[in-house]
């Protein structure tokens, strides 16, 4: 049992791990959301899963409340994680920005 | 509210009021008399003057169809959110990120028409990694923002069928 609670632990700081890293190394605004947005969510998933796991260990009725609660928490952030990542990318669209793209880094070497 | 059928809006105030309490037992974790009578008095306040927002356009034949078929999209969605992650986690550790990646936007039209369909898919889209969705009008037409082509290319079509599949359209 510890083995797989560490085990989800590890993978979920990867995760998180990737969405820092993935924030610095993007190109621009909008590619910068997809590791902000998703790597975080991942991780938040895994940890989440593994933190209840590890709280149902000794099986009564009030850790299987916690690990219940534990488990609402990545509900919720599963719906609001996307609904916000989506707000950002409106309020970038609205506000008129341009998406960084491949070829016009190409262009740009070439001249 | 007052054009509804007082029939439909008392089950929808019912399943409000149930999905409230069982999250109110579940975050009070108390059972005695006076933590549950403060969660009924509360969760009736709430499901009374807000039952018409969680479910806007009830249909009761249809509802507990719609539901089953939701749950079992759920871990279909979770697999392929969990791939997606790898795939953006092998691009962000990638050496060279700014030549792997190819951002930029698409469009497609889908032939969904019902609202909750149209949101649905619009937050798979963005909770998988990769695809973001933009816009996403009334009348179907989805923009969303790719990091590079493969992620963008199939899921996004599987995801409306099997949306699709779910509401029934």
């Amino acid at each position: 049992m510890n083995i797989i609670v560490i085990l989800l632990m590890v993978l979920g700081l990867i995760f998180f791990t990737g969405g820092a890293v993935g924030i610095i190394r993007m190109p621009d605004f909008y590619s910068r959301l997809h590791p902000a947005g998703k790597l975080d969510t991942m991780g938040v998933f895994m940890i989440m899963t593994s933190l209840s796991l590890y709280t149902l260990q000794e099986f009564t009725f009030s850790a299987l409340l916690t690990a219940v609660k534990i488990m609402l928490i990545v509900v919720f952030v599963f719906i609001t994680s996307p609904t916000a990542t989506h707000a950002i990318v409106d309020a970038g669209v609205r506000a008129g920005m341009v998406p960084w793209t491949k070829d016009e880094t190409r262009e740009h070497i070439l001249e | 509210m007052a054009n509804l059928k007082p029939n439909k809006s008392k089950i929808s105030f019912l399943i409000t009021f149930v999905i409230l309490f069982v999250i109110w037992i579940i975050l009070s974790g108390k059972f005695d008399l006076f933590h549950i009578s403060l969660g009924l008095i509360s969760c009736f306040l709430v499901s009374y003057f807000s039952w018409d927002h969680l479910l806007p356009d009830l249909d009761v034949r249809t509802l507990p169809g719609v539901w089953i078929r939701f749950i079992r999209y759920i871990p279909w969605l979770l697999y392929q959110i969990l791939v997606a992650n790898i795939h953006l986690l092998y691009l962000v550790f990638h050496p060279r990120t700014q030549e792997v990646i190819d951002p930029r936007i698409m469009r497609f039209n889908t032939r969904l028409k019902d609202g909750m369909a149209l949101v649905t898919l619009a937050n798979s889209i963005t909770l998988t990694p990769g695809t973001i969705t933009i816009y996403i009008s009334v009348f179907g037409e989805v923009t969303f923002h790719v990091i590079d082509i493969q992620s963008g290319k199939t899921l996004p079509f599987i995801m409306e069928a099997k949306v699709a599949e779910i509401f029934k359209e």
